[in-house]
């Protein structure tokens, strides 16, 4: 985020933290206005090259995170970027796991050897063989890193270089706003209190 | 001493006389430091995490839930647990508190339940419970009940009063309406009405309007968990840490982690060693000192205190100190629902059902607790583990599952009581250091065979209520006996026998009189697990108290 964005979201919430929400209701299209543009330099940019990665790995944890959470009618992790959030968080705050990632891709690769003989290159098998394989190590410590890393890059805020566009939070319905009025749901829609 | 002139703040130098200094500034010691301090006393407030503000606060789930940016962090200070005092305890997360100036009340969900008076004499009423230290308290709800109602209007809580029928008398309503009802309170509300049960306006310690120069909620959805941007949350650090800070009486020193109170030849209280942010040890003399750590890190600062006088601790001559860890009782069942309810948006709770707050004989077994509706799960929580237990976890399926279910997914939780067993504690942990060298919390922590019975029954309340409200499928986990704890309370209890308790009814230790103990630790029973709301009353209290030793002499102070 820009400072300037920074600034301009600061001061909205400190003058709607003084004034109370009636300020925040009449200014309200100005509130929203700055929560995209703050939404919009959050997202970072798709980077040039992966800090971590090599190309080819790159394309390998892509692949299982797009069995992870695929592609279907709605846009999966391929879209979201997650690859840019994993590559990111090894490069920095998830450092300490990156050796056990870089083994775990490894076997992964040994195993696809194994099986399909033809390649050794797990992004190359069809989904059908990617699922297959994935099934047989789902329960191993390197899935489950996978899984949550994946997970985590489909749905924390797109600052960190996944969820491309908020899509995982659309995926859920879920929306971060800096405020909402009643009614909330469907069910507090229509309520008469005693009934 | 530099003066405060208008927002700079005091700062103390080394010479300085400070009356009191006290450790922690949560949900007791934010409010001893503005009373102490408006009363014209010098305080000295130490908090171990940073000092941050609104502006610092973030819409940031990987930050604040999986970097634990405001809290205990396990890999500088770690836990250790095991179940009973037999076992060899293991490397575990075991207790969660607020690490920050405000402490937990920046981060907790703002539920704020009074005590009931049967909370306060509930050992003479119902008898004896074997393996327990079950015992009723040296005060009644009627000594306290001012300074609920004083707590409620300083900080701001909104709320209906009478709208339980089970509502302990007051003598103030509450100052502000309750907040809007949600689809979660919607739900509860028509499932306790068929099931001839009855639920009402969640009492919360979150600002339904502007109140006191702050905003109203702004409803989006970030409280539990996470520092209120807009000040809505009645926090310490939104209320009364601003007002003492205001005195010009009163330095709040984050950053300072207290690792040893020292004692003058008399036995009593000279003041304190802490490491400050570089890491340099700092003593800190002091007249007096208010000890409001936490549940965990208060008993634990007098134990690592021994000294020649005190060999099994400071102030633990009756053994107690860190006895009687109190979790409370939870039990929880999930529906899915036909419409959506949105969950995310606006505070966590907004009905609660107080039928089965008492115990009830008939039920054959102790304990008690209230119900509520919420669905506080955060995007990559509710993704990693908030799909029920029979669903894949990942593939085509998952994500199907993970867009039909987070919008229309429903918890109902029980909050309940825990018995006091001695063996249950905190204690120092033999070999497991944390980043400053000293030694790791320890928690023993085994449930008594009546929590267990409490929390089987209010697993069923909860899933009545979903199948009243008319969910579509429900799920359960099986009760397990807990290992983790974010209310920590009973391991400094208050009494009259100085064997058998470390505070009186005053918040005085028994062994030291210039030592006050005043959090989670003081509560000689557990509540039915909301339990702020009487740590600030009782905080109120104490204060009271020892402002009239002070002024009349009774522990020394610059007046």
């Amino acid at each position: 985020m820009r400072n300037e964005e920074i600034s301009r979201r600061l001061f909205l919430i400190q003058s709607c933290a003084a004034a109370g929400y009636g300020w925040l209701i009449s200014h309200w299209p100005e509130v929203q206005a700055a929560q995209q543009h703050a939404h919009a330099a959050a997202q970072a940019e798709a980077p040039v090259k992966f800090e971590f990665f090599t190309p080819e790995q790159a394309a390998e944890v892509e692949a299982i995170a797009a069995q992870i959470i695929p592609t279907d009618d709605t846009p999966g992790a391929r879209e979201a970027r997650v690859i840019y959030f994993i590559d990111r968080a090894l490069a920095t705050f998830a450092s300490e796991e990156r050796a056990a990632f870089l083994k775990g891709l490894k076997e992964l690769q040994s195993q696809v050897k194994k099986r399909f003989k033809t390649t050794t290159s797990f992004s190359e098998l069809s989904s059908a063989q990617q699922i297959q394989l994935l099934k047989a190590i789902e329960k191993s410590q390197f899935f489950e890193l996978v899984r949550t890393m994946t997970i985590i890059g489909m749905f924390a805020n797109p600052s960190y270089g996944g969820n491309y566009n908020q899509l995982g939070w659309k995926l859920l319905g879920f929306e971060d706003q800096f405020y909402f009025e009643p009614p909330f749901g469907f069910y507090d829609r229509d309520y008469v209190e005693g009934k | 001493m530099r003066a405060a002139m208008g927002n700079e703040q005091v700062k103390f130098d080394a010479q300085t006389e400070i009356d009191f200094v006290i450790v922690g500034s949560g949900a007791a010691g934010g409010i001893i430091a503005k009373e102490l301090s408006t009363a014209g006393f010098r305080v000295l407030v130490l908090e171990q995490g940073p000092y941050l503000r609104e502006r610092d606060f973030e819409h940031d789930e990987l930050k604040y839930l999986r970097q634990r940016a405001i809290s205990n962090d396990y890999k500088r200070q770690p836990n250790t647990f095991r179940r009973t005092e037999k076992e060899k305890a293991k490397l575990q997360p075991a207790i969660i508190y607020g690490r920050q100036v405000g402490g937990g009340t920046v981060q907790f969900t703002g539920n704020y339940w009074r005590f009931h008076e049967i909370d306060f004499i509930e050992r003479s009423r119902w008898g004896p419970i074997s393996g327990t230290g079950f015992a009723d308290w040296p005060i009644t709800y009627a000594e306290l009940e001012p300074y609920y109602t004083k707590a409620e209007w300083e900080l701001g809580v909104s709320g209906l009063a009478a709208a339980s029928p089970f509502d302990p008398p007051r003598s103030k309503p509450y100052p502000l309406p309750p907040l809007p009802i949600k689809s979660s309170g919607v739900l509860l509300e028509r499932a306790a009405r068929k099931l001839g049960w009855h639920a009402f306006p969640a009492p919360m310690a979150i600002l339904s309007r502007p109140y006191r120069g702050r905003g109203g909620c702004v409803h989006c959805g970030f409280c539990q968990y996470f520092g209120c941007e807009v000040r809505a949350k009645s926090s310490t650090l939104a209320t009364v840490i601003r007002e003492a800070e205001r005195t010009g009486r009163c330095e709040i020193r984050p950053n300072s982690y207290v690792r040893k109170i020292e004692l003058d030849k008399a036995g009593r209280v000279s003041g304190v060693i802490y490491f400050d942010e570089q890491g340099r040890e700092v003593f800190q003399k002091a007249r007096a000192l208010v000890l409001c750590a936490n549940g965990v890190e208060t008993p634990r600062l007098l134990l690592m205190s021994k000294s020649n006088l005190f060999p099994q601790g400071l102030a633990n001559s009756s053994g107690k100190v860190g006895k009687y860890l109190m979790f409370n009782s939870h039990a929880s069942a999930r529906g899915l629902f036909e419409h959506p309810l949105n969950e995310f948006k606006s505070v966590a709770v907004s009905r609660v059902i107080h039928d089965f707050y008492d115990s009830d004989p008939k039920r054959g077994f102790y304990g008690g607790g209230g119900l509520d509706a919420r669905f506080v799960s955060y995007p990559i929580n509710f993704a990693l583990q908030g799909l029920p237990p029979d669903a894949p976890r990942w593939g085509a399926e998952y994500k199907r599952l993970l867009k039909e279910h987070y919008t229309h997914t429903l918890n109902v939780s029980a909050h309940a009581t825990s018995l006091p067993v001695e063996t249950n504690s905190v204690s120092l942990d033999p070999e497991v250091k944390d980043a400053w060298g000293l030694p790791a919390v320890r928690i023993t922590y085994k449930d008594h065979p009546e929590d267990m019975k409490t929390m089987k029954f209010f697993q069923q309340r909860c899933r009545e209520l979903l199948e009243a409200a008319g969910a579509i499928k429900i799920w359960t986990r099986e009760v397990r006996e807990q290992s983790f704890g974010f209310h920590l309370l009973g391991t400094c209890r208050m009494g009259n026998d100085p064997k058998d308790s470390v505070v009186n009814k005053y918040h005085r230790a028994h062994d030291v009189p210039n030592l006050f103990i005043c959090d989670g630790s003081s509560l000689v029973t557990s509540g039915r697990g909301q339990p702020t709301c009487t740590i600030q009353a009782l905080a109120y209290r104490a204060a009271d108290h020892i402002i009239r030793l002070a002024k009349s002499g009774q522990i020394p102070s610059s007046l």
